[in-house]
């Protein structure tokens, strides 16, 4: 198709709204953006000598979530798919490093391929009979999945049953042992600059355009030739993916799992990050994962009053301001 | 041979019957209109060649191929394309975006090559934006507003920006369901024009639903009248404008101003 | 102990469980009908009639005593307590969003019923509390079992509460008007019937049966927990679509079923009761993937 001498590119016009949202309008040129991009990882990289180690912990805690709330944001965000049972990847992750570097003596390195194997399995089978589903029966049958994880990794001998897998051996990288906390604070660090680069790339692509679709529209982006199952599958095993290796690299920080940290709260705490900062907006989804981190610690001193708070907290974003924290951009 | 042949379809649901043994037939290239009272059951129809409905008894050819067992996405796939009645365009998502949506089927590009951008799916990108502009181009919807949010168009527009998208799709037969519903005088006119040009500078067979009169027999090479799930007269528009039984089936219903347009 | 008087057993256990899952059920699936919404927030209501069947029965012990009038007493408070704290949510979290999308409007639920276990966990401090009504262990002989009383009242109230609903369902106006806006939304405003009151009835009526269930679980089982509306919520879902997600003798039906399948489950070599759960579940999964609309539910074909 020739295009008219005069007539504006398709390229030049902008098919998505900014990433950046609301920022846009302070934002406006590739350079600002760039230099912000820059300071924020500057600032980042500095963090464990500017704060400390205690909030290294808090701060790695902060970016796991990120990765695992980018998965769960493909999964809600993109294809509209209300998963509550979340952990059970996260779960197929740590397990995965779990038995395989305890029980069979693996290198860490080597175990991660497996990881994701598993959890692509796993997306397959939980989501192979779901995903044709009413959104309400998805959620509470991928609530029941997660549970089912949960308790098997409590029952069975192979995952240490109620007791969990302790002792995993920390990983070496070319002479470095990734060991002591600040250590896995930039692995994590970098996991995370990766994991946002994913996301971006996916939404801005065809698969993430039929992600959307679907979410929009099932019955209209089925009549525009998109095979709403197979886009579905897409998302959960993409999700899946994130999830364990989050897992996995959450299980050799700890040296230690056990299925408490993959119950139902869990999974909410994901599912809270995604919403409180703006289902489906990159920057947002970020922004939500540090404040389900870090708010707990900043509001400690209420005790397991905080839980109540963040409760409340999602309750009137959800019935004020259901597109999240993050500003929104104005559409065009 | 036809391009699209129904034979024989029956539909039902919870004891009612939607179409009764319908025989219907579209040519290639053809622009052939389905009217009939409210109620009739056209909208079914579509719903059954586009493989949202699955008949009970009778077939359903495209261009040869069986057609009944497909699901709706592959249906697409193979050619047939379709509006709906309430303009049902993606919302939250820019015009270009909406219209891309139809391109989804004619690329192949998967997370990989999106997460790597290797150098094909940056030219399938590129390629899905060109056919986009294109289309929408062909509508006449101007460029300054491909990146608006689709659902903030005036109606008029809405309609043909869901057109585009259809069209994007690439198809040998598109289904119009209702499209001149809402329009304006001027923008019935311009729908007109836009249809021919389907036909003619891009080789679409177009098959409308439509209940205004005036207008299906203007454009119509063919019109094809359903009453209550029986396709009851089949000819060129000066016959069924003439055929008394539909002219009974248009009078006893309510549609009485449709009666008056024959 | 024989064959037969084990499976017997688990004939009254997997009843009287089964009781338990019906009125939960009926809840989830009357408010399914009408605003065609799963309350995930329903199993806390369940965890809330429990503890305000504690609170009543403190608060009545002085005049009617722990035992079976003041329990009764406490489930008839409970239930009122906890109806009109359903109608509450309803009008505050999920009347605004009914226009929006699907997702939010789940999520919506999610945080309601965070909400209700995260108040309540804070108010009880996480503890156990005990619920000890003074009920004995009487009971009679029927054969080869027995029944204790406190099973013989929690399935006699269980099933008087059951028929008074369809009673409600069948012969009131409010009844008939639930079953108009369960079918046809639109049409029934276009008739004439106040859609948000029947709403608000159906929330009420809902609630009230799953505050019921709970003072009664709590009663029987001798103990709440913040968290003992979760299972629940799920076990009760389970029903629901078993018996058919919107028909109200499918909720019985199906809640009867999975208690029995949870009883007699728990025979089975290999699955005792850490597994039931996963068992209920596995249940819920096969039943969602081949007959979706449970045992008496209606096919639902897809309009454009």
């Amino acid at each position: 198709m020739a295009l008219e001498p005069g007539s504006p590119g398709p390229q030049s016009v902008e098919a998505r709204p900014s990433a950046w949202g609301g920022l846009s309008a302070i934002l406006d040129t590739p350079q600002k953006r760039g230099i912000t991009i820059v300071v924020i990882l500057a600032a980042m990289v500095i963090a464990p000598q500017a704060f400390g180690p205690y909030a290294t912990v808090i701060l790695t805690n902060a970016l796991l979530y990120t990765i695992l709330a980018l998965g769960l944001n493909v999964v809600v965000g993109y294809a509209g798919l209300l998963d509550l049972g979340y952990a059970a990847f996260f779960a197929v992750g740590a397990y995965s490093v779990g038995i395989l570097t305890t029980g069979f003596g693996w290198n860490f390195w080597a175990t991660i391929p497996v990881a994701v194997i598993v959890a692509m399995i796993a997306g397959v089978i939980i989501g192979g009979p779901t995903l044709r589903l009413r959104s309400d029966y998805l959620a509470i049958v991928t609530l029941g999945f997660g549970e089912i994880v949960r308790i098997a990794a409590r029952n069975l001998q192979i995952t240490g049953a109620a007791s969990g897998i302790s002792g995993i051996e920390q990983p070496w990288l070319f002479g470095w042992h990734i060991a002591r906390q600040v250590d896995f604070y930039y692995v994590f660090l970098v996991l995370a600059v990766i994991a946002i680069l994913v996301s971006v790339r996916l939404a801005n692509s065809r698969l993430g355009r039929a992600w959307l679709y679907v979410r929009h529209d099932e019955d209209a982006a089925e009549a525009m030739g998109i095979d709403r199952v197979r886009v579905k599958l897409a998302a959960y095993i993409i999700g899946a993916i994130y999830g364990s290796i989050g897992g996995a690299f959450f299980a050799v920080n700890l040296t230690a799992i056990s299925p408490q940290s993959f119950s139902f709260q869990q999974s909410t705490l994901f599912l809270m990050a995604v919403v409180l900062g703006g289902m489906g907006k990159i920057p947002g989804v970020i922004l939500g994962a540090f404040v389900v981190v870090l708010g707990p610690e900043l509001l400690r001193d209420l005790g397991s009053f905080r839980y109540l708070v963040f409760a409340v907290g999602l309750l009137l974003i959800m019935l004020f301001r259901p597109s999240g924290i993050w500003p929104s951009g104005g559409k065009r | 041979m036809a391009l699209l042949e129904l034979n024989g379809v029956s539909l039902g649901f919870a004891g009612n019957t939607v179409l009764q043994d319908v025989d219907f037939a579209v040519g290639e290239r053809a622009i052939a209109s389905l009217i009939g009272p409210n109620g009739a059951g056209k909208t079914s129809l579509f719903n059954c060649i586009t493989g949202f409905y699955k008949p009970q008894r009778g077939s359903i050819t495209f261009g040869g191929a069986q057609m009944l067992s497909l699901k709706p996405w592959q249906v697409t796939r193979a050619g047939i394309a379709r509006t709906f009645q309430n303009v049902r365009l993606f919302r939250q998502m820019s015009v270009l975006e909406n219209v891309m949506s139809g391109q989804h089927c004619r690329t192949n590009a998967g997370a990989i090559g999106a997460i790597f951008r290797v150098p094909a799916q940056r030219r399938e990108e590129e390629h899905i934006h060109e056919v986009a502009g294109a289309c929408l181009r062909f509508v006449g919807i101007d460029a300054d507003e491909w990146g608006r949010d689709a659902t903030t168009l005036a109606y008029g527009h809405q309609r043909r920006v869901e057109i585009a998208r259809a069209l994007a799709t690439e198809p040998k037969l598109l289904l119009l369901d209702e499209p001149a519903a809402g329009l304006t005088r001027g923008e019935k006119a311009e729908l007109v024009t836009l249809i021919s040009r389907i036909r003619d500078e891009r080789g679409v067979a177009v098959l409308l639903i439509e209940h205004d009169t005036s207008l299906v027999m203007s454009i119509s090479e063919r019109v094809s009248v359903l009453d209550h799930g029986v396709m009851i007269a089949e000819g060129a528009p000066k016959e069924i404008q003439a055929n008394p039984r539909v002219i009974e089936a248009y009078l006893g219903s309510e549609d009485a101003e449709a009666a008056l347009a024959l | 102990m024989t064959l037969t008087t084990i499976l017997a057993q688990q004939l009254v256990n997997g009843l009287v469980l089964g009781s338990f899952y019906a009125l939960v059920a009926l809840g989830y699936t009357m408010v399914f009908g009408v605003v065609k919404l799963l309350n995930f927030a329903h199993g806390d209501l369940y965890m809330v009639g429990a503890f305000t069947g504690l609170l009543a029965l403190s608060a009545v012990a002085g005049t009617a005593g722990t035992s079976w009038v003041g329990v009764g007493l406490s489930i008839l408070l409970a239930m009122i307590a906890v109806g009109f704290l359903g109608v509450v949510i309803e009008r505050i979290a999920y009347a605004p969003m009914l226009r929006a999308p699907r997702l939010s409007i789940l999520i919506t639920a999610l945080a309601v019923s965070l909400v209700l276990q995260n108040g309540v966990l804070t108010i009880s401090n996480g503890q156990v509390l005990a619920f000890s009504p003074k009920l004995g262990f009487a009971g009679l002989n029927l054969g080869p079992v027995f029944i204790n009383y406190k099973q013989i009242a929690l399935a006699g109230t269980a099933a008087v509460l059951m028929i008074a609903l369809e009673l409600f369902i069948t012969r009131t106006q409010y009844g008939r008007a639930m079953r108009a806006v369960s079918v046809d939304r639109d049409m029934s405003e276009l008739m004439g019937i106040d859609v948000n009151r029947v709403i608000a009835v159906t929330f009420f009526v809902g609630s009230a049966l799953a505050g019921a269930a709970g003072t009664m679980a709590g009663a029987y089982y001798g103990s709440v927990w913040y968290f003992m509306g979760f299972i629940i919520g799920l076990k009760a879902f389970t029903a629901a679509v078993i018996g058919g997600i919107g028909s109200i003798p499918g909720a019985m039906l199906g809640g009867l079923v999975l208690g029995l399948l949870e009883s007699f489950g728990t025979q089975i070599p290999g699955i005792g009761s850490e597994w039931k759960d996963v068992f209920s579940f596995s249940v819920l999964i096969l039943v969602l993937v081949f007959k979706p609309t449970g045992l008496l539910g209606k096919s639902e074909q897809e309009r454009m």
